[in-house]
């Protein structure tokens, strides 16, 4: 019994710990903190936001249950952290960050309930959340109608541009484009066998990728959709047998995508002889924690970030993540994306001085953020992010090897000419 | 389609998809062999029945974690202990909840309908809460994994050739229990009259919950032997549900002998089928199918033909 309140006191300490470590990066680039008194609330609130003279409330709009909660968990991690990281460095214009979090349930009308509630109960400055583009264009209406802000991260298939949204995830081109130009270069890929879930994003990012291909005078060689939740790969597999394409092109999401890779390795197809090649742009770190390592290896995917990105923001991401959520976590291209929210919502406000959402709004588009694990970002006019475009090769842990990476950011394009 | 291939190509194509319908069949009939049972002998619609696979998924991770960090010397086998031990936790779940649910509501239907699948969303967020929301990775022996290449072309899965020995070595016990044993009569007996089996002194209740037990323990063996070619995670059950409905109603309920053919056809006809259009359009037709055969047949394939 004598343990006990030392045993009691561990995670206040780690906690402590962790906070003083997150604050440390930021306050050495030169800001000097904000002091709540410097900007009185009557100033910064103008329109009845849930701001006091040193809190301000936030919402995070995740699933954590039901069948979407697999995905949705590693964003709510993200936020978290990142709003415990700016509350240890002082918060936003000198007051502390306190978040509500509703649970979307993986039910659509049950997000824009929650939407609603938090931004005409609660008074929330902004709202970090939603996942899949179902839950999305649940809520948009709601964010337009109360004039509220949201920080959506993942990558989607483009054709939105609202106001009251900024995307931290890479639209369809961002994702698509590069990495096709890299295989057709590098591993010199002629004909393509695109593969999909069936639903508005594959088919869409497939749109673009057949497009884009064609362009470039090369063969798509067989085009299928499965229905979400489809568990049997066999025929799909045999088929891609007889084709011989170059590349297997493959956006299979949720627990279709471990069947369908369990199934390609049982079926003898090794994907480190790359004869095909498989390209996919929907399984990320988190994903290959239930296909398997050792059932992925050898696979390319395109994404912004990957957890093994060298550089000095990224490594310090890494380590307080694994700090404050457990070092058998991994973190995806959309944990990451979730992860800039806080801070590109905190840097928007801090410009307009003012939690005001027009105001925010006004100040989003140029907002640049220099300490992000990806590397550099910055807001676009239209509200989504420049970014690089990478692609990694994914190895026997787990983990991808970045193999490629733009050298310049690549510009959002929601609304792609000649790909529609 | 056949002329841009050589005939060579063709034939092991041919082998190849002919081994994927197998396969197929091989899965459908493990998976809805339970749920049959239970629905054909008791008349309960089990929805849970997926969630009991996947308690069988999650003890086979369970057992490769534990054989991977105390005994990696039992590994290449610890599949075995695993399925074993699958049908033991699904069995006695299975026997629990007919104790402390279904046995209130023999006489509704309807209502077991709605508690069983009450009882999927419990146990969902159960494992949920346990397991995590995220998927997990069950590691396999090496040895099963990967495939025997018969020629150049035809190469044919280990893991679907095990799926389909267990598929039938069960198929095979579950005929001789039901067929043979002492058990097995009293079951039918049951099924039959249940106040004259009563009255010939057999325990009815008892029956009720050993049959329960049995289909949920083999839906546990499927979804330890899916951990192989499927998804563990919470709500992978839900992935086979309906084409484990599909199967028994299809098949006519209460007729093993119907379950079998039941998925045979649907099987066969969905990877041809696949393999000519896609997936999604496949998939369309053959709901398509079932359904227009069902409304020419609403008793399914086969019936027993019994005395109400």
């Amino acid at each position: 019994m004598k343990d006990e309140p030392s045993k009691r006191l561990m995670p206040v300490t780690r906690r402590t710990l962790l906070a003083g470590i997150a604050a440390m990066p930021f306050l050495t680039t030169g800001v000097a903190p904000v002091m709540a008194a410097d900007y009185p609330t009557a100033a910064v609130n103008a329109t009845g936001l849930a701001v006091t003279d040193d809190t301000v409330k936030v919402g995070i709009l995740h699933s954590v249950t039901g069948t979407m909660a697999i995905s949705e968990t590693g964003s709510v991690q993200a936020e978290k952290l990142a709003i415990e990281q700016i509350n240890a460095m002082g918060g936003v214009l000198g007051r502390k960050i306190e978040f509500i979090q509703e649970d979307g349930a993986s039910d659509w009308p049950t997000f824009a309930e929650k939407a609603k509630k938090l931004l005409v109960q609660d008074k929330t400055a902004a709202v970090f959340g939603c996942w899949t583009s179902a839950s999305r264009k649940a809520v948009l209406p709601v964010f337009e109608q109360y004039n509220g802000m949201l920080y959506y991260p993942t990558f989607y298939e483009g054709l939105e541009e609202s106001p009251n949204v900024i995307y931290t995830g890479q639209e369809a081109t961002q994702q698509i484009l590069a990495g096709i130009d890299w295989v057709v270069k590098e591993k010199g890929a002629k004909s393509f066998y695109l593969l999909g879930s069936d639903y508005i994003w594959p088919r869409t990012s497939n749109k673009i990728a057949r497009k884009h291909i064609e362009k470039l005078g090369l063969e798509v060689v067989g085009e299928e959709y499965y229905p979400l939740g489809h568990t049997q790969f066999n025929s799909v597999i045999n088929k891609i047998k007889l084709k011989k394409p170059d590349v297997i092109y493959a956006i299979v999401v949720g627990g279709s995508n471990v069947a369908f890779y369990k199934q390609l390795k049982a079926a003898g197809i090794d994907l480190s002889k790359e004869k095909p090649l498989l390209l996919t742009i929907s399984v990320t770190e988190d994903e290959i924690l239930g296909i398997g390592g050792e059932n992925m290896a050898g696979a390319y995917a395109m994404m912004k970030y990957f957890q093994s990105l060298e550089n000095d923001n990224n490594k310090q991401f890494v380590a307080e993540f694994k700090k404050m959520w457990g070092d058998n976590i991994v973190i995806g291209d959309v944990t990451q994306a979730a992860y800039l929210g806080p801070w590109l919502w905190k840097a928007a406000v801090e410009k307009a001085g003012s939690f005001d959402i027009d105001k925010v709004k006004a100040a989003s588009p140029g907002i640049e953020l220099t300490t992000a694990p990806e590397g550099y970002v910055k807001i676009h006019e239209n509200h989504h992010l420049w970014s690089k475009a990478r692609v990694g090769h994914a190895q026997l842990d787990g983990q991808y090897k970045v193999v490629y990476e733009t050298t310049d950011l690549m510009e959002p394009n929601p609304f792609p000419e000649g790909y529609q | 389609m056949i002329g841009d291939y050589t005939f060579g190509e063709f034939t092991s194509i041919l082998a190849m998809q002919g081994f994927a319908g197998l396969s197929l069949f091989s899965v459908f009939v493990l998976m809805a062999l339970g749920l049959a049972i239970i629905f054909g002998q008791m008349g309960v619609i089990n929805m849970a029945h997926g969630e009991f696979m996947i308690l069988g998924a999650y003890v086979t991770y369970l057992c490769s974690h534990l054989a991977t960090e105390y005994v990696p010397v039992l590994f290449p086998v610890y599949f075995f202990a695993a399925m074993t031990l699958a049908f033991c936790a699904s069995f006695g779940l299975g026997v629990l909840v007919e104790w402390g649910l279904i046995r209130h509501l023999y006489r509704r239907p309807l209502d077991t309908l709605l508690a069983t699948w009450g009882l999927s969303l419990i146990l969902q967020q159960v494992y949920r809460s346990v397991f995590g929301a995220r998927e997990v990775g069950v590691t396999l022996p090496d040895w099963m994994m990967g495939s025997v290449a018969l020629t150049d072309m035809i190469e044919i899965p280990i893991n679907g050739l095990f799926v389909m020995g267990l598929t039938v070595l069960i198929a095979f016990a579950v005929y001789l229990m039901m067929a043979r044993s002492t058990f097995g009569k009293q079951v039918r007996a049951v099924l039959q009259n249940r106040v004259m089996a009563g009255a010939v002194g057999i325990d009815t209740k008892r029956v009720d919950r050993m049959t329960f037990g049995l289909g949920c323990g083999i839906a546990g063996i499927a979804g330890s032997a899916f951990t192989m070619i499927g998804s563990t995670g919470p709500t992978a059950g839900q992935l086979y549900i309906v084409d484990t409905f599909l199967v028994v109603v299809f098949g006519g309920a209460g007729s093993l002998i119907g379950t079998i053919a039941s998925a045979f056809t649907i099987s066969q006809a969905q990877s041809a089928m696949e393999f000519f259009m896609s997936g999604s359009m496949a998939k369309v037709l053959t709901l398509l199918t079932v359904v227009g055969i069902l409304m020419l047949r609403p008793q399914g394939l086969f019936t027993l033909n019994i005395r109400r």
